[in-house]
């Protein structure tokens, strides 16, 4: 189990580089120069010359490549264009909220969801069935940022119950988590779409199974039945099912923060790209691409906890 | 032709599917329709009556800039409507021949296609889409490729997996047999076998990218005003929400209809074609 780990942690690193790369070679091939691009189409070839220089757009391309993964390995993300301030103080200072806010969403959506998917099979073809199925096909069918509009319509606008914008003042936790209430809701509503959804469809597979028939003849209870095997069994497709959709909600993240206005990741990412500040779009995607890979990596081992076979492959 | 009777059949028994078939049809009808039945000009300023409320003249309202609401969401449907048809079709072609190549070939060559999709889907599209569209700038045809090729690696792996065992069958082992070349196999016996489940996940998938098309647009990178897309609609009517909410409530809706109609009829036919379940 350890050798899988250890095995499944250093695939971590390759994965981000590969996206470095990538983000690496997209913004040197894009169309046009950078530095004009920040300066807009007027500015002096001096002006421009300089900026160049200061990015470091004048080196040879491999060299660049090098300087860039150098300090990337060593956690320096650059510095931001526009403001000249290190990029990973502004990350750290963003990180926090966006952690925040998923971790919140995906307890949301799963509190909510598993219970609702289950229910949902145990009771198929019932007006509950039908209501939950309904209301997880419009959770995928709507942009989470509309959720979130909505959310701040009713509860922030209308009934003025929970802050709308913002992260609320550090100091003060109650603060902190008032305002975390409805972004992390709009996410959750989300998440729970997708697992209810999971769930249901894993849970019917499961009903279906002869062990649970074996398990009824020997007279074991339908509690125990339900609960020992069938439950354990439907968790195993749920939670792989569950760690794509993960993925998903780091994505939605990000239109959640500007809805709200959450200094975190997505708003930082969002900001940058207005001002073409490409330093900084180029470091947030990477850190990105490092969370991305370290919850796949999690999940990885999450599920080779849970189900044997993953582990030996 | 049996058979055939039956996959209807089926499809027809499955209420949902019908009413989802029956709205995206009415959706695709109404926007098509828009310049004869949309009751203004969608860029027509009425100085006078801006942000009106919904009714009278006006059945949804008016914007910041007195443009009627109702006429926009029809003229942005049809915007946000090619979009979603057109990046699947980029996706769709891009991607099931990388799947098939794949799949077919082997190798170094499928080693490569792969694991760079396995890489691409281990992302989240929006972020990966986010980036691609900051660097291009904002417009139509750039946030239709960004999006083609954010779906790009779904479509991948949707034809690579039958691939695989397609490959194995002995028709193909036949057709290579007489001496078919490798690009007429993937044509004429791979691609026809794949495509019924690679157009299933297109039609669920137009739904995505219509949602990725008002995610970048609400974030001002996909299409710019003043051409209406429901996205930037909800954009422009957020910063009213307090006194105007429908200016964002409406074409959200139009989004939710959409999407939700898309999916059903996606689902529905995914049940019909999926052999397990047809017991």
């Amino acid at each position: 189990m350890i050798a899988f780990v250890v095995r499944r942690a250093l695939l971590v690193v390759p994965t981000v580089l590969v996206v470095a790369t990538c983000v690496f070679l997209l913004l040197r091939f894009a169309p046009g120069d950078p530095a004009v691009a920040i300066l807009g189409d007027f500015a002096t070839r001096e002006a421009v010359e300089a900026l160049r220089a200061k990015m470091g757009l004048n080196q040879p391309l491999w060299r660049q490549y090098v300087d860039f993964i150098g300090r990337l390995a060593k956690g320096d993300l650059g510095n931001s264009l526009v403001t000249g301030a290190p990029v990973s103080a502004q990350v750290a200072r963003a990180l926090p909220h966006t952690i925040a806010l998923t971790l919140a969403g995906m307890v949301i959506g799963l509190v909510g969801g598993l219970p609702l998917g289950i229910l949902s099979a145990l009771k198929r073809n019932t007006v509950m069935d039908y209501l939950s199925r309904t209301m997880s096909l419009a959770g995928l069918s709507v942009p989470g940022f509309y959720v979130g509009i909505l959310l701040m319509l009713l509860f922030g606008v209308h009934w003025k119950i929970f802050p709308v914008v913002g992260a609320g003042n550090p100091g003060d936790l109650g603060d902190v988590l008032r305002h975390l209430f409805l972004p992390a809701v709009s996410l959750g509503l989300l998440m729970m779409a997708y697992v209810t959804r999971s769930a249901r469809s894993a849970m019917l597979n499961v009903l279906q199974e002869d062990f649970l028939r074996t398990a009824r003849a020997k007279g074991l209870a339908e509690v125990a039945v339900l609960s020992r095997h069938a439950l354990r069994n439907a968790l195993v497709p749920t939670i792989s099912v569950v760690s794509v959709y993960v993925i998903v909600l780091i994505g939605s993240s990000v239109m959640t923060e500007i809805v709200f206005s959450r200094p975190g990741l997505g708003k930082l990412m969002v900001d940058a790209t207005q001002r073409r500040d490409y330093t900084t779009i180029q470091s947030v995607m990477v850190v990105y691409a490092a969370i991305v890979a370290i919850v796949n990596a999690v999940v990885d081992v999450v599920y080779g906890f849970i189900d044997p076979r993953v582990r030996y492959d | 032709m049996r058979t055939r009777g039956r996959t209807w059949a089926t499809f027809t028994k499955n209420k949902s599917a019908l009413v989802g078939g029956f709205t995206a049809a009415l959706v695709v009808l109404v926007t098509v329709l828009a310049p004869f039945i949309a009751p203004h000009d969608p860029f027509a300023m009425d100085a006078r009556n801006y942000l009106a409320s919904p009714g009278g003249r006006h059945p949804l309202g008016t914007d910041r800039y007195g443009r009627d609401t109702l006429s926009r969401i029809l003229w942005g449907g049809r915007v946000s409507l090619a979009v979603g048809l057109s990046a699947v079709g980029i996706g769709m072609c891009l991607g099931t021949s990388l799947g098939l190549i794949a799949g077919y070939r082997g190798g170094l060559l499928d080693l490569a296609i792969m694991r760079g999709v396995d890489v691409l889907l281990s992302f989240p599209g929006l972020i990966t889409g986010l980036m691609v569209m900051a660097i291009l700038g904002p417009g139509l045809v750039k946030l239709i490729v960004t999006i083609g090729i954010v779906l790009t690696p779904r479509f991948a792996r949707v034809a690579y997996g039958p691939t695989l065992v397609l490959r194995e069958k002995d028709f193909v082992a036949a057709a290579r047999s007489i001496g078919s070349r490798g690009s007429r196999i993937v044509i004429r016996h791979l691609l026809p076998n794949i495509l019924g489940e690679v157009l299933v996940m297109g039609t669920l998938w137009i739904g995505t990218a219509i949602i990725y098309e008002a995610s970048l647009s609400f974030i001002g990178l996909g299409i710019s005003p003043p051409t209406p897309t429901w996205g930037n609609m909800i954009k422009d009517g957020v910063q009213f929400v307090t006194f105007s909410p429908w200016l964002s409530i409406f074409p959200g809706l139009a989004i939710l209809i959409t999407v939700l109609s898309l999916n059903m009829l996606g689902d529905g036919i995914r049940d019909v074609t999926d052999p397990k379940l047809q017991v």
